[in-house]
């Protein structure tokens, strides 16, 4: 066990005896966290800072139920996820569950984009805004299952099996849609980045 | 073995993550070091996800952390008159 996870049990123990103040502590390193996972959710700003505050909220008032045989940051995680859909559902009325399921199977061109001469350009290129600009639209239009497990591995950097626990799927299911969020994006964001790298290209262009 | 393009892009992600066996590494290896293509996917997506990582890619919204204590600190002060955290009701 990591000494974050260390300190993180005594800290939780110390809240329950009665060191209420110390869950500001406990919580601050997974804001950030809390606040995507719920954005990847409700694709919403001021939605997605309301559920991240009833997820905060709701950590502290049932912390007494979190069990230490998952990970802290797994346990909030679930509860943003929980959160999220909630809020979604009530947004969208209750369609969202039968699409989740059915997305798997769902026949798409998962092959990415040849390109040749993005690799002489990447520093420069992500110093680019618009870039992050691109990137953040094209996450935000990937299918809801693809989006979610994307953030949850890529952006908060939780691994395969916190994913797979946070979203209630299996690790397999991870790792597929995981590949097809990926090579969605780097299609996505290819012709974006040949538009606006120099023309510089070609198979042998690269300098040595 | 010698893999096909294809091949090598169906292993994409999870060679990124390392977490293909070591005789299928091997594989995607030889076959990058002589085709610029795949080379070229792989490059794009690691950059990818160096973007995606990179915290002013995705940023909170500002304030969210101060209104997030706030808003917390509340809560505490609200619970000093119960039972100890997670206890009620």
């Amino acid at each position: 066990m990591g000494t974050v996870q260390t300190n993180e049990a005594g800290l939780i123990a110390r809240i329950l005896a009665g060191e209420k103040e110390l869950f500001h502590d406990l919580i601050r390193p997974y804001e950030r966290m809390v606040y995507l996972t719920l954005f990847a959710i409700v694709k919403n700003e001021s939605e997605a800072e309301d559920g991240a505050q009833e997820t905060v909220i709701s950590a502290y008032r049932h912390l007494a139920s979190f069990r230490g045989d998952a990970k802290f940051s797994t346990w909030l995680t679930t509860i943003a996820i929980n959160q999220g859909r909630r809020r979604l559902r009530k947004a969208k009325g209750a369609a969202e569950e039968s699409i989740e399921e059915e997305a798997d199977s769902h026949k798409g061109d998962f092959t990415p984009a040849p390109l040749t001469d993005w690799r002489e350009i990447p520093l420069e290129a992500l110093e680019r805004k618009e870039l992050r600009g691109a990137l953040r639209a094209a996450v935000a239009e990937l299918p809801d299952i693809y989006r979610q497990v994307f953030v949850l591995r890529d952006l908060e950097e939780q691994n395969i099996d916190e994913t797979a626990e946070a979203l209630g799927i299996n690790p397999g299911a991870v790792k597929v849609r995981l590949h097809r969020a990926r090579i969605m994006l780097q299609k996505r964001l290819a012709p974006f980045l040949r538009s606006t790298a120099p023309a510089r290209r070609g198979f042998f262009g690269r300098a040595l | 073995m010698n893999l096909d393009c294809k091949h090598v892009w169906e292993h994409i992600s999870e060679y990124i993550d390392m977490t293909v066996d070591a005789e299928l590494r091997k594989d995607i290896e030889l076959h990058l070091e002589h085709c610029e293509i795949c080379s070229a996917i792989l490059d794009s997506t690691r950059n990818i996800l160096v973007l995606t990582a990179d915290d002013r890619t995705f940023e909170l919204p500002v304030g969210y952390s101060k209104r997030l204590h706030e808003r917390l600190k509340d809560e505490i002060e609200k619970s000093k008159h119960e039972p100890p955290v997670g206890e009620t009701k």
